[in-house]
């Protein structure tokens, strides 16, 4: 098998360490784990939705930190706008993962699918914001336009992750609060979310070092289009 | 409803659950590379300086 234009051996090495830790998170989420007191088998989607929603959460707060790094002129650069876009990219498919997986942890929960609770809420405001930050991301406009106007955007939007975050004590929500930091969780399902998070937090790196070198192509086509363009249109005025 | 079939009804959602999630990641990356390997074919190697 050729290797892929955006791959290397780091990320190469990074990818089978994700294939490792998605396999062991089926095999400690669905197998080895035990059964929830009150809510059995439906307890094993935390192992996806929670992995989620915090690398949704993270990855939104690298388009924060992207964004800034573009911001301030002493460390301009199109790299942070394009780890930023890469990043909320990466955010809205996990946000989304979330959105769905709860839905389904609800319904063998709470007996419905979706109800307007603060976390759920807060949580598709969220989801929405970022799909409008790629849709501006998605304008016409030089390279520079682009950055500088979507990083404005994302900071103002990172604000609604700590909103979303605390929602579950700043209102009472049906959601339930934060069981892993109150060590309610049996310490094999801890270790079973642990394995999770870890496995997605490598799968967020490798997505975002291969969706960022995929934008630098695509900046440079587009730039090389556009340096065409301006020679033709200069050659015709000069006919 | 017997517990056998409740449990068999959770594992549907359960089940899903995963498919939704690993299924959308797969999806995702599927994509992302097949784009990677349509734009680098108008990209110089000197453009990609982390080969």
């Amino acid at each position: 098998m050729t290797p892929g234009p955006t791959s290397t051996t780091f990320t190469r090495w990074l990818g089978a360490a994700v294939l490792v830790g998605m396999v062991w998170l089926v095999v400690f989420g669905l197998v080895i784990s035990p059964d929830d007191r009150v809510q059995g088998e439906g307890v094993r989607i935390m192992y996806v939705h929670v992995p989620s929603a915090w690398l949704a959460y993270l990855a939104f707060i690298v388009t924060g930190i992207a964004s800034a790094c573009y911001l301030i002129p002493r460390t301009r650069s199109l790299t942070w706008d394009r780890i930023a876009g890469a990043s909320a990219e990466i955010g809205v498919l996990f946000m989304g993962i979330t959105l769905v997986t709860g839905s389904m942890w609800g319904h063998l929960s709470w007996n419905t699918y979706w109800t307007w609770d603060s976390r759920l809420t807060t949580t598709a405001f969220l989801f929405i914001t970022y799909i409008g930050y790629l849709a501006v991301r998605g304008l016409g406009g030089s390279l520079q336009q682009r950055a500088k106007r979507s990083a404005v955007i994302a900071l103002i939007a990172v604000l609604e992750v700590p909103l979303v975050h605390f929602s579950v004590t700043l209102w009472r929500p049906l959601h339930q609060d934060e069981s892993v930091a109150k060590g309610e969780l049996e310490n094999l399902m801890l270790f079973s979310l642990f394995v999770g998070i870890i496995a997605f937090t490598l799968l967020y790196v490798w997505l975002l070092l291969h969706r960022q070198r995929v934008m630098s192509m695509e900046d440079a086509v587009a730039e090389r289009g556009l340096d065409a363009a301006i020679a033709e249109r200069r050659s015709e005025v000069a006919r | 409803m017997t517990a056998a079939q409740l449990a068999m009804a959770n594992a549907g959602f359960v089940i899903g659950s995963y498919v939704v999630a690993l299924g959308g990641i797969g999806l995702y990356t599927w994509r992302m590379l097949a784009r990677a390997r349509r734009v680098a074919r108008d990209v110089p190697v000197e453009d990609r300086p982390w080969t």
